[in-house]
């Protein structure tokens, strides 16, 4: 935390905002309504600043996930290479619609938007590691190899 | 419930280029991808790498401004303004001051890259990221300012990665902190890493996110040369446009300016995407028409499809149809055809492609990604998309397409006269792109109205071929 607030000004402690609130979610999983106010409270604002600003980043999450969170890009270069088409795959094999998270907690399911990997379109990003140019096949045995 | 569960690296941290340099072209910012460990200050130095640097810190930052100027190298990010003329807007030094300035300055690199279709700044900081670096240390030299922030879109984990170790690494080696290159001028940097959120690829929202703050738009005039980060002048560049200036000042202005045409210098980075046989990030000159890039570089569509649409510059760009191809992948021109050149963009539809549903999903995105800050935009949104949805699912009625139109006239006039009627210009970027397609493939969206049904039989067309089997990986490179 340190140093994270190092790289700001010392006036300018709220700038440490979105990487502290990146850290504590990738401590925790996601950010309760406590966290956000010991963040808020270190870098000197009101707990809405912290919370109006968790809510509008898509990264950032407010309510519990799975273990793996799947990203599925669906814009245009993906959907044109199949990408709506593994969507629907994706809720099939898993049973949940998009947002959902399996029952048993392993995985969470979401459609994105651009992932700036159009060129090896159809991409998903799972726990922030790219996957690029997928198929159903290689979805699968994708998902198969997770723990 | 636990936190997500960390996993290895699946997959080389550097992910190959697909693209390549088009046949016979002068690579500048592309032209060491691809060789090995390309990313290592040691690989970038034994490349003439910040030999530029030192050679700026021994001119005056105004030579320095008058030398990008006269390259006519232009922002890359989107909105093509010269670099140069950005540079110089940063106030001078106050006077009654001992030569230092009252208030920092800034600089801010837009690796947000979050415009649809867009891909090349992710090349650039996986395959060069002391081109970069060494880019944001001669632009900061240049306006006075002793911090840079890289800010890169929050999905960049591992380009925020390899940044963050080319920064420690020019920091050791003397070309960032407090004596860059013993000219006794000071400068550090530091990523900063976004959430997921389109907007803030818009400057002004780029610099209240790294506030602390939602990725919100200000109203401009001030502009951030002004008042930017922190209340501070400021200037944003993107992480192309910064790639291209060591080269600059390494082989001068002509030869950069000669690169280009009249008004744009150098060359472009062109993201082609979609149905095409070879995607990929190409650098190209200005000169080559958007055909020749399409169809002899990427290979065009497959075997006995045709093209039928194509994107030119991110998904806000209006659409050109195939007979309005021949333009080259230039600013001016790409204006002058009514369309813009955005980001480079490219994204290439077949005739198996719906449009409806293309304009959708676009729709769908703009949607999404309002900040809900202006009316107009706002509301329009969502309810171009609900209309679009309707016409791709059977349930619109005959005033559908009108309504439309309507409503995309509410957010931004067609065509545009000047400023939209909104704060910031993702409010335009999402009705252009409704105007263009239904003015150009007007039968298409009442064949849908008509026969109550999408009459495509796999919307996102080349159905066969749309799992198919993977692209060819790195063609070309050195
Ligand atoms: C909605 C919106 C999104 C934008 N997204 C980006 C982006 O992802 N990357 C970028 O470099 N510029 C983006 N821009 C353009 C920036 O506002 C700005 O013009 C650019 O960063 C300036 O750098 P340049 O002069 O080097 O092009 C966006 C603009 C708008 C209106
Ligand atoms: S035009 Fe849209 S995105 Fe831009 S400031 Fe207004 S509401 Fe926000
Ligand atoms: S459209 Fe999916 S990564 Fe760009």
């Amino acid at each position: 935390m340190a140093a994270i607030l190092s790289r700001y000004p010392a006036d300018r402690k709220r700038a440490a905002m979105l990487p502290a609130l990146r850290l504590v979610q990738e401590m925790k999983g996601y950010l309760t309504p406590e966290t956000l106010a010991l963040v808020a409270e270190r870098l000197g604002v009101a707990p809405a600043a912290a919370g109006e600003v968790a809510t509008f980043y898509t990264m950032l999450r407010v309510t519990p996930v799975g273990r793996y969170v799947i990203d599925l890009c669906t814009n245009v270069s993906c959907s044109l290479c199949g990408g709506e088409r593994l969507l629907r795959h994706l809720e099939r094999r898993l049973g949940v619609p998009v947002g959902g998270t399996t029952p048993d907690g392993k995985f969470t399911l979401r459609e994105v938007e651009c992932l700036a990997s159009c060129g090896t379109a159809p991409v998903l990003q799972l726990n922030e590691e790219y996957h690029e140019r997928l198929t159903p096949e290689t979805v699968d045995a994708l998902l198969d190899s997770l723990p | 419930m636990a936190a997500p569960a960390q996993l290895p690296p699946t997959r080389p941290a550097t992910l190959l280029p697909t693209g390549g340099p088009a046949p016979g072209v002068e690579r500048v910012v592309s032209r060491r991808w691809g060789r090995p460990q390309s990313w290592t200050l040691a690989s970038y130095v034994a490349d003439g790498g910040y030999r530029a640097l030192k050679k700026a810190l021994a001119m005056t930052p105004a030579a320095i401004i008058d030398e990008v100027k006269r390259s006519n190298l232009r922002g890359r990010g989107g909105a093509g303004f010269p670099t140069g003329m950005k540079w110089s807007f940063i106030p001078k030094d106050v006077p009654g001051s001992t030569g230092a300035p009252s208030k920092p300055r800034y600089l801010c690199v837009n690796g947000d890259e979050s415009e649809p279709g867009t891909f090349k700044d992710r090349y650039i900081l996986d395959n060069d990221p002391h081109a970069l670096i060494e880019g944001m240390a001669i632009a900061s030299y240049a306006i006075g300012a002793h911090t840079a922030y890289v800010y890169l879109r929050g999905e960049f984990k591992r380009q925020a990665e390899r940044m963050e170790a080319a920064i420690a690494e020019a920091r050791e080696h003397g070309f960032l902190g407090p004596n860059v290159a013993g000219s006794g001028f000071a400068l550090e940097a530091h990523v900063h890493r976004g959430a997921g959120a389109y907007i803030c690829g818009e400057e002004t929202a780029l610099l209240e996110s790294l506030e602390g703050k939602r990725g919100w738009p200000r109203l401009k005039p001030p502009f951030p040369a002004v008042v930017g980060l922190f209340g501070c002048p400021t200037v944003v560049n993107n992480v192309e446009t910064l790639a291209n200036v060591p080269a600059i000042l390494d082989r001068g202005a002509a030869w950069f300016a000669g690169l280009g045409t009249e008004k744009s210098g150098g060359t472009r980075l062109m993201c082609v995407s979609g149905h095409v046989r070879r995607p990929g990030v190409y650098e190209v000159p200005m000169k080559m028409t958007l055909r020749q890039l399409v169809v002899d570089v990427c290979g065009g569509p497959e075997e006995g499809r045709t093209i039928k649409a194509v994107i030119p510059g991110g998904s806000s760009s209006p659409v050109l149809a195939p007979h309005e191809l021949d333009v080259a992948c230039e600013f001016e021109a790409l204006k002058n055809a009514g369309t813009m050149a955005g980001s480079g963009g490219v994204i290439v539809m077949d005739d198996t492609a719906c449009l409806v549903r293309t304009l959708w999903r676009i729709s769908k995105f703009y949607a999404e990604e309002s900040c809900g800050q202006c009316t107009p935009c706002r509301d329009g949104t969502p309810w171009q998309e609900a209309l679009l949805y309707r016409m791709e699912n059977g349930t619109a009625e005959p005033g559908d397409l009108d309504k439309l139109i309507s409503v995309a006239n509410a957010i931004c006039p067609f065509p545009p006269m000047g400023l939209g009627n909104t704060i910031c210009p993702l409010g335009d970027a999402a009705a252009l792109p409704v105007h263009s397609f239904v003015q150009k493939f007007r039968p298409e969206f009442e064949a849908h109205l008509r026969e109550k049904r999408c009459p495509f039989p796999t919307p996102w067309g080349r159905s066969a071929g749309a799992y198919g089997p993977a692209a060819p990986v790195a063609r070309g490179w050195s």
